[in-house]
C-alpha cells in the first residue's frame, strides 16, 4: 500500500502525481471464497477489513451492486455519538466510537473525524427528565454526556436561539463532548483501500440475486450478476436491501424500509462550532469541513426503496433550523436526497448469526448506523470469523424480536399528563 | 468610467432610468433592468470572485443561474447581508449593496491566492493523504485552518426579518421556462382553455429570443413576439405567468415546487411584502421548456477575468447593451459563437479572430463571419490564456493531423469567448425520475421515456433552431393540453433569418501542448477542479462517475454543475478508456438552483411555528398569571404563582390547599374518544387490557392500553355512557395517537365490528374539582343531581346539567381526594368555570397547575404514562397486573404478554423512594446502584422517574422503576449523583392515604 503522508504527498508532487495507484483493487469475482461479504458500504468493507486484520483471514470478497459506498454511506449526515440510554447500546456505540478516535491513524487515511460535541436540545419538561435520565446512564457507563442550561448550551453554541418567545422554547441541553462529525466517503474508501491491501477482493457492479444452500441447510454460495460464487460464509450488510436479501434465504427480517432524507447549505465560512439535534422539533444539524450546513431531516412515513421522499419533510425540518437558527433563515438550500433505512420496530440493529448455518446479517441501523460503522463492522467481523457474537453484539439478534427482549432506543414515548 | 462599455442603441435596460449600487464600497451606476453583473461589466470591471480553494481571481463566465464564479454577497447588516448570490442573477436597484466574498483584505489582493503555488501540493482529494501526524493536531490546528479556508460567504449573524409565504396550486398544465419552446408551449395550452402555470427563472420572459436580435418571427424580432405573447397570456383568465420563479424540485406525481422571488429586486419594497413564495402545484400535465447551456472550455487559464461563454457576451450586448471587452477572442467548436462575433463586431468590439477546434467549419455562419472580415482559423485551439485580473492575451495554435499541438501564436484580447456547444438543460426531467438516453450525434444526454406525465420540449431536448423550437413547444402545449380535456390546435408562425446552432461541440479538456504539469485548466471552477483532478482520481481507481465527482468535488459547487458535468464526463471518458455513454451521469438532484431556507419555513416562526391549542379556561389562567408548559401542541398552566412565589413555593400551597379544602384544575386536554356502536364493548374489550363487558352504565374504569408488543401505550378513566355508548379518555400527548391506533385497528383488523370511534378532545371542557369539599362546591351547581356518596360514588358517572349546560359528570380523582370532572361543551366552558370559581372561591378554592397534579398523583403512586413508562413497560410492570384480564381470550398485547422475557422476576418495577434526608429531593432520571463504590461501568438497578418534594407529607417523595424492585422493599439503595452517593430506601409507591378512604368520602 502506498503510504499516504504529507511526504509522499509533496514526492508525488514533483512528479505531477503521476505515480499514485488505485486506492483499492476492483477485481472480477473468483470463482470461491471462504466468506463473502454481501455489500459494499462502510459497514461491509469494515467487516471485510476486520476479518482480514484481526482474525487474520485473506481469501474474502465484498460484493457490490453499484459503486462502493453509494448507499446510505454516501448519504448520511454523519453524525457520530454514544450517548445512547440503555447498557447494550451505549456499548455498543461506545465501542464504535473509540474505534473512530483512531481510525485516520489504523488505516491511514483521513477520515476527518472531527470531535465538535453534540447537543441535544430540549423544549418540553418530557424532554429534559428524559435527557437526564441519558446524562446519569451515560456517566455511570463511563460514557461522556453532561446536562447544560439554556444559557450554558448558548455559549456553547452562539447561534442557537434561547429565546423564550419561540413556540418550544429551549429548556436546556444534554452534550457530548466526544461526539462528532466524520467525513462519510473517507471511511469506506479508507477501509476500501486498507482491506484491498490485506487481500480482500472488491467486486464492484455486482449484485446478489440468489443465496445457494446445501440440502442440509447450511449456505454454499450466492448467485450474482457477474455468476455464481461458492462460499461456506455470508455475511449480509445492505442496509435498506437487507429484507430483499436475506429473503433470498427464506428468512423474513423485521424491518421496514423508509426514505430519510438530508440536504446541505451553500458553503459558508465556519458559523456553526457542533452538532445541534433536537428530537422534539426535528432538526438536526451540523457544519461539514466545506462549509456546508448538514442537516437532517425526517422519515417519510411509507415504506418505500425510490431513494427520495416528500418536498413537505425537508420543509418541515428548514422551519425547525430557521426557528432555532434564525439568522439562517437566508441561507440556501444547495442539495437535498434521500437514503432508504432499514427501521426495526426497537430502533435497534440486528449485528448476529441467523438460523440458517453459515449466513450472518448486520442491519437494521435504520437512521443511525453510520456512527457505528467501525464498530459494527468489528463486531459483525468477529461473529463471522467466530461462528459466535461478540459479547457487546450478543443481545443484538434477531430473535429478540420473538422473545420481547428488546432494546427500545426509540420507546421513551412523548407522552405525559 | 461609467458607460465605457456601454453600447448605445442596445439593450433592453431603461436608459432613463440611472441605478445607484456600491460594490466592495465603490460606488457605481447601472440602469434599470441591469443584473449586477450586466452593470458591473458596463463599468468595465470582470474581476467578481474568488474561487473556493486556490482563491483564483474570477470573472463572470455566463449571464445566467448557471454563473460559477461570480458570487457575491448581496443587502447590508448582520441579518440582512446575504451571501453567495449569482451577480448575473442579481437586479440591481437603488442602494443596492453587493461585496466580493472569500478574499483577504481585498478582491484585487487576495492573501488567499497563495494556494495557487501550493496548488501542487492540493490536488484532488489530498486532505485524505495528510493531517494526519501528529494526531493531536487534526482538532487543534489542521482542521480549525481548513475549516477557515474552505466556505464563501458568510452566513448572516442576526435574525432575518424577513417574510416569506407559501401557496398551494392545482393546474392543468405546468410550463417550466418561458423562451420560446415555453411560450409557444403556455400560448397553445391557454388558448385550448386549460389552466396553466408558466414559470421562468429571469425578470422577464423571453429566454433566448432577448439575446437573439437577428431572427424574424412573423416578422418581427424574438423580444417584440415575446412581448405579444405575454401580453396574450396575461389576458387569459386561466393562465398565470410567474417570472423570477424557479421550478426548483420536481417531485412524484408531477408535484413541482416553484420559488418565486418577489422583493430582491426593488429598492423599497412595500411594508409586510414577502420576501419569496414558494409554490407546490400539482399539475396534471407539465411541459419542460428549460433551454439548454453552453459548454466552456477547459484549457490553462480558461479562469482568467475576461474569459466567458460566448452567447453570455451575446447576452450582455443584446439584452443589456453592454460590450464585454474591447477586442475579443473567440475560441469556438460550434457555430453559434460566430453569430456572437458578428454581433460584436457590429457593435464596434474588435474581434482578432475566431480560433475553431474543427478542421473544416462550413456554416452559413461561418461564411457570413469571412465575408465579414473575421480572421477564421480553423483546426486551431488555445494553449493558454494570460493574465491575472484580466486577461491579456491568448496563445492559439493549430491543431496537427495527429491530434498534437503545434507552436502558438499570441494575440492580444481582453476578451475571450468560448464555447464547447449546448448542454440541453435535462435537470428537472432527471429528478422527475426520466430516463435519459445519450444522443450520438449531439454528443449529449437528452431526454428519453418520462417517468410522469411530463414532456420536454425545444432546447432541454436538443432542438435548437428557432423554428423547431416553436413548433416543438407549440406541439407540447396542444398535447399537454389535450390530455387533459381541452382540445386545441397548436399555434403557427413564420419565421426567418434563423441561425442554425448547435452545430458541434467539445466535451472534455482542449488537446494541448506539452505535459502541462503546472497548467490550470479548470472543468469545474467554483470547486477549483482542474483536468489534472479528474484524470488524478481515474487513476487512484476511482472509476464511478458518482466517485470521481465526490473524490474532485467536480460538480458538488453551488452551481451544482450546470457547466461542468459535461466536460468531467469528457474528460473521464478519456482517462477511463469508455465512451461517454457508458460512463454515465451522476445524479440530479434538486433543488435545481439553491432555494432560501425561509421559503420553505414560511409563516411557520415563533407562535405560528406551531398551532397553539388553547383550552376554554386560558384566558383565565392567564389573567392570574400562571407559568405555562407545553404539553403536544397544548399550552397547560403549569402553576399559578401569587406574590412573586416560586414554583416550588407556589406547588406547595396548591397541594395542601387542594389536600385541606379543594382546588380546581383545568383537564380540558386530556383526550377523549367517544367509542360507539353495538359492538363498542367487544372493540374495546379488544383493545384495552381490561375487561369491559361486566362494567355497568353509569360507571367508570381506569383503563390501560398496551401495544401489540404488550406494553403501555396510554391510559384514561372510561366511562360507560350506555351499553353502546363509551366515553374513553387519553392521556394529553396520546390522543391521536390513540385514535389512529384504534382506528388502524378498526379498519384493518376488525372491519366486521360495527363501531364507530369520534374525537372528542375538543369537544368537551373538562374541569376538574377536588379536595374534601368539592362535593359542596358542585351540589348547588349540578341542577338538581344528586351527587351524594350513595348517588354517585368514585368511579362512576351521570349525565345532566350544570347551571343549564349539559354535562357529563365523572367521579373520579387524580389527586386522590374526593373529586369530580365536569364535562361541559367546550362553549360553555368558560361560563362553568367561571360559575364553579365563584362558587368555590368562598370554600376557599384554589386553582392549581399540572405541576401541583404531578405531586399530588405521586404522592398516591400513581403513575404518568411516558413519564413512569417509557414504551418498555408491561401493565405489571408499574403495578397495573390487576388492569389486565385473566378471562378474556384477547386484547392488543395479550400475546406478547405471555413471553417469559415480559414475565421476568427481575424486571424494572415500580417503587417508591424516600432519601433519608427527608429535605433531599432527587433529581428525576438518576440511577440506583446497590453498591455505590463500584468502578464504572456501574451495575445499574433503575432509575428514578418522578420526584417531587409533599408538602403534605413534609418530606421528599420519588417514584423509580427498580429491577425486581417489589421484592426489594425496605432495601437501601444508592443514587450516585456527580460528586457522592444519596442513600434511598424502598417503599411501597404509595405514599397517602393506602387504603383509599378520602376517595370515598
Ligand atoms: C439521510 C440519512 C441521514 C443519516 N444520518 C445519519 C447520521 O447522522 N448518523 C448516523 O450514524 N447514521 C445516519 N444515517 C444512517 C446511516 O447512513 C446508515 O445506517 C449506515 O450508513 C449504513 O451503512 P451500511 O454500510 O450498512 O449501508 P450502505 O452504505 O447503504 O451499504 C449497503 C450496500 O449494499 C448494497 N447492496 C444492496 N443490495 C445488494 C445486493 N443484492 N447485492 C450487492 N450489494 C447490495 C448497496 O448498493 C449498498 O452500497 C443516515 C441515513 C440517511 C439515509
Amino acid at each position: 500500500m502506498q503510504k499516504f503522508s504529507a511526504l509522499s504527498l509533496a514526492r508525488q508532487a514533483i512528479g505531477g502525481h503521476l505515480g499514485w495507484k488505485p486506492q483499492w483493487r476492483s477485481v472480477a469475482p473468483k470463482p470461491a471464497y471462504d466468506i463473502v461479504i454481501v455489500g459494499g458500504g462502510g459497514h461491509g468493507l469494515g467487516t471485510a477489513y476486520y476479518l482480514a486484520r484481526q482474525h487474520g483471514l485473506r481469501n474474502i470478497a465484498v460484493i457490490e451492486r453499484g459503486w462502493l459506498a453509494g448507499g446510505n454511506t454516501a448519504r448520511n449526515t454523519t453524525i457520530i455519538r454514544s450517548n445512547y440510554l440503555f447498557d447494550e447500546s451505549s456499548s455498543y456505540y461506545e465501542h464504535s466510537l473509540k474505534l473512530w478516535e483512531n481510525l485516520s491513524q489504523e488505516l491511514n487515511y483521513n477520515v476527518m473525524f472531527s470531535q465538535r460535541g453534540c447537543l441535544m436540545v430540549a423544549h418540553t419538561v418530557h424532554d429534559v427528565q428524559s435527557f437526564k435520565r441519558h446524562v446519569h446512564a451515560n456517566r455511570l457507563n463511563g460514557i461522556d454526556n453532561e446536562w447544560l442550561t439554556a444559557e450554558e448550551a448558548k455559549e456553547f453554541c452562539p447561534p442557537l436561539n434561547i429565546s423564550p418567545n419561540i413556540r418550544y422554547p429551549v429548556l436546556g441541553a444534554s452534550l457530548q463532548r466526544r461526539a462528532g462529525t466524520a467525513r462519510h466517503d473517507a471511511v469506506a474508501w479508507g477501509f476500501a483501500r486498507a482491506a484491498s491491501d490485506l487481500g480482500v477482493d472488491i467486486i464492484e457492479n455486482c449484485e446478489v440475486t440468489g443465496i445457494m444452500r446445501a440440502p442440509t441447510g447450511e449456505v454454499t454460495g450466492i448467485n450474482t450478476t457477474r455468476g455464481d460464487i461458492r462460499t461456506g460464509k455470508i455475511g449480509v450488510s445492505v442496509a435498506g436491501h437487507s429484507s430483499v436479501v436475506l429473503g433470498m434465504a427464506g428468512i423474513r427480517l423485521p424491518l421496514q424500509s423508509n426514505p430519510l432524507q438530508a440536504l446541505v447549505s451553500e458553503p459558508v465560512k465556519p458559523a456553526f462550532p457542533t452538532i445541534v439535534m433536537s428530537n422534539t422539533i426535528h432538526a438536526y444539524i451540523s457544519q461539514s469541513d466545506k462549509g456546508e450546513m448538514v442537516i437532517g431531516a425526517g422519515t417519510d412515513s411509507y415504506v418505500s426503496y425510490t431513494q427520495r421522499g416528500g418536498l413537505h419533510i425537508p420543509a418541515h425540518t428548514l422551519e425547525a433550523i430557521c426557528e432555532l437558527f434564525p439568522m439562517f433563515r437566508r441561507l440556501r438550500m444547495l442539495r437535498s436526497w434521500g437514503g432508504i433505512t432499514d427501521n426495526t420496530p426497537d430502533r435497534s440493529p440486528i449485528t448476529a448469526k441467523t438460523s440458517i448455518p453459515g449466513l450472518y446479517v448486520n442491519c437494521g441501523w435504520g437512521t443511525g448506523g453510520f456512527k457505528a460503522t467501525p464498530g459494527a463492522a468489528n463486531l459483525f467481523a468477529w461473529t463471522i470469523a467466530r461462528n459466535e457474537p461478540h459479547p457487546i453484539n450478543a443481545p443484538f439478534t434477531i430473535e429478540r424480536f420473538r422473545d420481547g427482549v428488546m432494546i427500545d432506543e426509540a420507546a421513551a414515548a412523548a407522552v405525559a399528563h | 468610467m461609467t458607460k465605457q462599455y456601454r453600447i448605445p442603441g442596445r439593450g433592453r435596460v431603461n436608459t432613463a432610468r440611472r441605478v445607484t449600487f456600491t460594490f466592495d464600497g465603490r460606488e457605481f451606476q447601472g440602469y434599470e433592468g441591469d443584473t449586477l453583473a450586466s452593470a458591473l461589466l458596463a463599468n468595465g470591471q470582470h474581476l467578481m470572485g474568488r474561487s473556493f480553494k486556490y482563491h483564483r481571481p474570477r470573472g463572470v463566465v455566463s449571464a445566467g443561474s448557471d454563473e460559477p464564479n461570480a458570487l457575491v454577497a448581496v443587502g447590508s447588516g448582520p441579518a440582512l447581508q446575504t451571501p453567495n448570490l449569482r451577480a448575473t442573477q442579481v437586479e440591481i436597484h437603488d442602494g443596492l449593496v453587493a461585496i466580493s466574498q472569500n478574499r483577504f483584505p481585498c478582491l484585487k489582493f487576495d492573501l488567499g491566492a497563495v494556494n495557487t503555488l501550493a496548488a501542487p501540493l492540493l490536488p484532488a482529494g489530498f486532505y485524505y493523504k495528510t493531517f494526519m501526524w501528529p494526531r493531536s493536531f487534526w482538532d487543534k490546528v489542521y482542521e480549525p485552518i481548513i475549516r477557515a479556508s474552505a466556505g464563501l460567504g458568510v452566513a448572516p449573524t442576526a435574525p432575518d426579518p424577513d417574510q416569506y409565504a407559501f401557496r398551494y396550486e392545482h393546474c392543468d398544465v405546468l410550463v417550466v421556462g418561458a423562451g420560446p419552446a415555453g411560450l409557444a408551449a403556455a400560448l397553445a395550452a391557454g388558448r385550448a382553455g386549460a389552466r396553466v402555470i408558466v414559470a421562468d427563472e429571469t425578470a422577464e420572459a423571453g429566454g433566448w429570443l432577448l439575446s437573439d436580435t437577428t431572427s424574424r418571427i412573423d416578422g418581427k424580432t424574438g423580444a417584440a413576439w415575446a412581448r405579444e405573447v405575454v401580453d396574450e397570456l396575461n389576458a387569459m383568465p386561466n393562465v398565470r405567468l410567474l417570472t423570477r420563479c424557479t421550478a426548483f424540485n420536481y417531485g412524484p406525481h408531477n408535484m413541482v415546487a416553484l420559488n418565486e422571488r418577489l422583493t430582491d429586486h426593488l429598492a423599497h419594497p412595500a411594508v409586510g411584502q414577502p420576501k419569496e413564495r414558494l409554490w407546490q402545484v400539482r399539475a396534471k400535465e407539465v411541459v419542460l421548456a428549460a433551454g439548454a447551456l453552453e459548454r466552456p472550455l477547459v484549457f490553462d487559464g480558461n479562469d482568467r477575468p475576461g474569459v466567458m461563454l460566448a452567447t453570455a457576451a451575446r447576452t450582455y450586448l443584446n439584452r443589456y447593451g453592454v460590450a464585454c471587452g474591447r477586442r475579443a477572442i473567440v475560441v469556438t467548436a460550434d457555430d453559434a459563437a460566430y453569430r456572437v462575433a458578428l454581433d460584436l463586431k457590429d457593435a464596434g468590439v474588435t474581434v482578432a479572430a475566431i480560433a475553431d477546434l474543427r478542421p473544416a467549419p462550413d456554416g452559413a455562419l461561418v461564411a457570413a463571419a469571412i465575408r465579414a472580415g473575421i480572421t477564421v482559423l480553423p483546426n486551431t485551439t488555445i494553449q493558454r490564456a494570460h493574465g491575472l485580473n484580466r486577461v491579456c492575451s491568448v496563445e492559439l495554435a493549430q491543431l496537427l493531423p495527429d491530434g498534437s499541438v503545434g507552436k502558438g501564436h499570441q494575440w492580444r484580447a481582453d476578451l475571450v469567448l468560448m464555447s464547447g456547444g449546448f448542454t440541453p438543460s435535462v435537470h428537472m426531467f432527471s429528478q422527475s425520475r426520466g430516463k435519459l438516453v445519450f444522443d450520438e450525434e449531439l454528443g449529449v444526454y437528452v431526454p428519453g421515456q418520462s417517468a410522469e406525465r411530463e414532456r420536454s420540449a425545444g432546447a432541454c431536448r436538443g432542438v435548437y433552431r428557432l423554428d423547431r423550437v416553436l413548433e416543438d413547444g407549440a406541439r407540447a402545449g396542444a398535447e399537454a393540453a389535450a390530455a387533459t380535456g381541452f382540445d386545441g390546435s397548436a399555434p403557427q408562425w413564420q419565421t426567418g433569418d434563423l441561425d442554425e446552432p448547435g452545430r458541434g461541440g467539445f466535451a472534455g479538456a482542449l488537446p494541448r501542448r506539452g505535459k502541462g504539469l503546472r497548467a490550470m485548466a479548470f472543468v469545474d471552477y467554483q470547486n477549483d477542479v482542474t483536468a489534472k483532478d479528474v484524470k488524478l482520481a481515474v487513476r487512484e481507481g476511482f472509476r464511478s462517475i458518482e466517485h470521481i465527482k465526490r473524490y474532485t468535488t467536480t460538480g458538488m459547487a453551488t452551481d451544482q454543475g450546470k457547466s461542468s458535468n459535461v466536460n468531467a464526463l469528457g474528460i473521464a471518458s478519456e482517462a477511463l478508456g469508455r465512451p461517454v455513454e457508458k460512463v454515465g451521469l451522476t445524479t440530479f438532484r434538486p433543488p435545481f438552483t439553491p432555494v432560501t431556507f425561509g421559503a420553505f419555513a414560511g409563516h411557520a416562526r415563533e407562535f405560528l411555528f406551531d398551532p397553539v391549542r388553547r383550552t376554554a379556561a386560558d384566558g383565565w389562567a392567564r389573567d392570574r398569571g400562571a407559568v405555562f408548559e407545553d404539553v403536544g401542541l397544548w399550552q397547560r398552566a403549569r402553576y399559578f404563582p401569587i406574590n412573586g412565589e416560586d414554583m416550588e413555593a407556589a406547588v406547595r400551597r396548591e397541594c395542601l390547599a387542594t389536600r385541606s379544602a379543594v382546588g380546581i384544575f383545568d383537564a380540558s386536554t386530556l383526550g377523549k374518544i367517544e367509542v360507539v356502536g353495538p359492538d363498542a364493548a367487544t372493540f374495546m374489550n379488544r383493545m384495552y387490557v381490561n375487561g369491559w363487558t361486566k362494567l355497568a352504565v353509569g360507571r367508570c374504569r381506569y383503563g390501560l392500553l398496551c401495544r401489540e408488543n404488550g406494553f403501555v401505550y396510554d391510559d384514561g378513566v372510561v366511562g360507560r355512557v350506555a351499553a353502546d355508548r363509551f366515553h374513553v379518555t387519553t392521556t394529553t400527548g396520546g390522543a391521536a395517537g390513540v385514535l389512529n391506533m384504534m382506528e388502524d385497528y378498526l379498519q384493518t383488523e376488525w372491519p366486521d365490528l360495527d363501531v364507530w370511534l369520534t374525537s372528542t378532545s375538543e369537544e368537551w371542557s373538562v374541569i376538574a374539582v377536588q379536595g374534601p369539599l368539592a362535593r359542596k362546591v358542585l351540589a348547588p351547581l349540578v341542577d338538581g343531581l344528586d351527587i351524594s356518596a350513595e348517588a354517585l360514588p368514585h368511579m362512576s358517572m351521570a349525565e345532566g346539567s350544570i347551571c343549564g349546560v349539559p354535562m357529563r359528570l365523572f367521579r373520579v380523582s387524580f389527586t386522590g381526594e374526593l373529586g369530580f370532572e365536569v364535562n361541559v361543551p367546550s362553549r360553555h366552558g368558560r361560563r362553568i368555570w367561571d360559575a364553579i370559581w365563584a362558587a368555590g372561591e368562598p370554600h376557599g378554592m384554589t386553582p392549581y397547575g399540572t405541576e401541583t397534579m404531578h405531586v399530588l398523583r405521586a404522592e398516591k403512586g400513581y403513575i404518568v404514562v411516558g413519564q413512569e413508562t417509557d414504551g418498555t413497560a408491561t401493565p405489571d410492570d408499574v403495578g397495573c397486573g390487576w388492569a389486565v384480564s385473566k378471562v378474556k381470550k384477547d386484547f392488543v398485547g395479550k400475546r406478547s404478554l405471555a413471553l417469559p422475557a415480559l414475565k421476568a422476576p427481575d424486571r424494572l418495577q415500580l417503587v417508591g423512594l424516600l432519601t433519608l434526608d427527608p429535605s433531599e429531593v432527587l433529581e428525576e432520571g438518576t440511577q440506583l446502584v446497590a453498591r455505590p463504590d463500584e468502578a464504572v461501568p456501574m451495575h445499574k438497578l433503575g432509575h428514578v422517574t418522578s420526584s417531587y418534594f409533599s408538602a403534605t407529607l413534609g418530606h421528599s417523595i420519588a417514584l423509580a422503576m427498580v429491577a425486581g424492585g417489589r421484592a426489594r422493599m425496605g432495601e437501601t439503595l444508592y443514587v450516585p449523583v456527580e460528586g457522592r452517593s444519596i442513600p434511598v430506601k424502598v417503599t411501597n409507591p404509595v405514599f397517602y392515604d393506602v387504603e383509599g378512604a378520602r376517595l370515598n368520602v
